[in-house]
């Protein structure tokens, strides 16, 4: 639903960290790519939400099983650790309970994988305070009206919701807008103001 | 009303049909759900294509309330194009070229295989209500001992809508090792109250056309047409949707200028419904349809598994694709939803979509592009997992 077709540094980035054969829900899953590439690269056992009906026909098109529905509806038939990985990249922001939808990949998953964009980057800072208008980019290029993005949040934010529904942040990775993980590079403290999107690795201590 | 001439051909369709037949002899009983046995009897089929040399390309097509195993044929009665070409036959995404297809008149039918209709050998006389009631999963398991006369193990395809559907689910849930891939549109794991409602009016509307003759009405040389039209037209109402009907019809009158003051069919709706309750009554039997219509409305796929619909499916192999349409008021997409759901939760491999229609329940039949690239999309995945 806000997935860019191209620029989708994360999608290696959460490949990686998916073991071989495991067992796979993308939430959010739009034409498939992520899952396709999974299948082929860590041949896991993938399962995909997808609100649109494009997008769902483009995956069952490739062989993959998705479902038409929606996260914030659809989580709670899943049995407890159904799923080796939930994947939620770059659809979290849209969700309209997400915190809910957070503890629900948790219960569902043994780890859950989130990838955001962050809106504590520095060009939507900047943006905002000099222009003093809602922030448009690149990445992000939707007007404040017509955005499906309804909970945006910051890295710092993110880490927060981690903290407060009991999940263990198990590994960072922060990307830089050109597209390269600055996790190494960039020291911590830096990393709100860098990160264009970032994604973790997270498993529920409860 | 006599015994027309189209009558007479449904009668011999019904005794005799122009399909293959597959005759079950005493020693091959069909146990059904209400306790008894049916023997002998016979199922008429059709088939599309070849069956490849290790057997596994085979495909059933399950076919709703009131149509028949000429799904991709002409129809012997009505002469009409078989009622699913826009999905089977050669290039097509049931690609007759490449699958060996399928398609049997379902138990209690009226097209050659066993129902009210057909002789009880043991008076010489039809069946009518003597016949016994049947269900849903007692047509599955007489297809299921069709699949065994044509040495058949695995299926690779279960395929259907509406009723066919539910035949679909059944078939998963029965014989899970022998459905590879199913594929239940616009369909339910239950009929709702509201289904029964309109079923209920159907049967009313036959037995109380004097002509019925508690079901005796071919020993009469009558047919209760009026009372199986009026059921039809009612039926065909539900399988419609509002924008629809508003769209083909609006209040645009029939062959007038003005009303006439009377009962007429005035209205262009009217005299549609008229129309499709009098050429039903050509081809379908009046105790055949009280059959469907009671195998449709005992069929609940939770309540024969402790409650819960999942369990009908737990540990199930199969890959699932549900499709359903969102104008669709008679089996809506909540109905299924709550199928995905219970595959969900057994872990099962399902795809489902939700096609934008406003051509109601009857889209399943139609030319709708979305649902057969997603036929199409998913079959040549299942196929290429399949090896065919």
């Amino acid at each position: 639903m806000t997935r860019e077709q191209n620029d989708r540094i994360d999608l290696a980035v959460i490949t990686s960290l998916v073991t071989e054969n495991a067992k796979v829900l993308d939430i959010g899953c739009n034409d498939g790519t992520l899952l396709k590439m999974l299948e082929n690269q860590k041949s896991v056992d993938g399962r995909g939400i997808e609100l649109s009906q494009k997008g769902v026909n483009n995956c069952v098109a490739l062989g993959l099983s998705v479902i038409q529905g929606n996260a914030d509806h659809d989580l709670v038939y899943y049995p407890d650790k159904s799923f080796d990985f939930v994947i939620i990249s770059q659809t979290i922001q849209a969700t309209r309970n997400t915190k809910t939808v957070l503890e629900e990949l948790l219960r569902i998953g043994k780890y859950c994988i989130v990838s955001a964009p962050n809106f504590g980057h520095w060009q939507m800072r900047a943006q905002l305070l000099v222009q003093g208008r809602m922030p448009v980019t690149k990445s992000l290029p939707y007007s404040w009206y017509d955005t499906p993005n309804i909970h945006f949040c910051t890295f710092a934010d993110l880490k927060d919701l981690c903290h407060e529904v009991n999940a263990e942040i198990k590994s960072v990775h922060v990307l830089s807008d050109k597209g390269r993980d600055i996790t190494k590079i960039a020291p911590k403290p830096l990393w709100n103001l860098l990160a264009q999107q970032s994604v973790l690795l997270l498993e529920s201590k409860n | 009303m006599a015994q027309s001439e189209a009558t007479k051909r449904a009668n011999s369709e019904a005794q005799s049909p122009s399909s293959s037949i597959a005759r079950f002899r005493e020693d091959a009983p069909l146990h059904l759900d209400a306790g008894v046995s049916l023997s002998p009897f016979q199922i008429a089929y059709e088939t599309y294509g070849e069956l490849n040399e290790d057997k596994s390309n085979a495909i059933l097509i399950c076919h709703a309330l009131t149509g028949d195993q000429y799904c991709a044929s002409v129809q012997p009665i009505t002469k009409k194009p078989g009622w699913w070409e826009t999905l089977i036959g050669p290039g097509k995404p049931i690609d007759t070229e490449r699958y060996f297809v399928i398609c049997s008149n379902v138990l209690g039918g009226c097209l050659g295989t066993t129902g009210p209709a057909s002789i009880n050998e043991k008076t010489g006389k039809p069946y009518g209500l003597d016949f016994p009631i049947v269900t849903i999963a007692d047509m599955v398991r007489a297809q299921s001992m069709l699949i065994d006369y044509l040495e058949i193990e695995t299926l690779f395809a279960v395929i259907g809508g509406s009723m066919g559907g539910m035949q679909v689910l059944q078939w998963a849930a029965s014989y899970p090792d022998r459905v590879f891939a199913a594929i239940p549109m616009a369909t339910g794991a239950r009929h709702t109250s509201q289904n029964i409602a309109f079923h209920e009016v159907g049967r009313q509307a036959i037995m109380a056309d004097p002509n019925w003759h508690q079901g005796k009405y071919t020993d009469e040389g009558v047919v209760p047409s009026k009372g199986l039209a009026v059921a039809r037209m009612t039926a065909h109402v539900t399988y419609l949707s509002e924008p629809a009907l508003q769209r083909k019809f609006g209040r645009q009158l029939q062959d007038r200028e003005n009303v006439s003051f009377g009962f007429d069919a005035d209205f262009q709706i009217e005299s549609y419904l008229r129309h499709q309750g009098s050429s039903f009554v050509d081809r379908f039997d009046a105790n055949s349809y009280l059959y469907m219509t009671r195998a449709m409305d005992y069929f609940d796929m939770a309540e024969d598994n402790d409650g819960k619909l999942a369990n009908a499916f737990s540990g199930t192999n199969t890959r699932f694709c549900l499709v359903s349409f969102s104008s669709d008021w008679l089996f809506s997409t909540a109905e299924s939803r709550e199928i995905v759901h219970a595959l969900n939760a057994t872990g099962a491999s399902v795809s489902f979509v939700e096609i934008e229609s406003d051509k109601g329940h009857d889209a399943f039949l139609l030319d709708e592009p979305e649902m057969v690239a997603t036929v199409s999309g998913f079959l040549n995945s299942a196929a290429k997992a399949r090896g065919i």
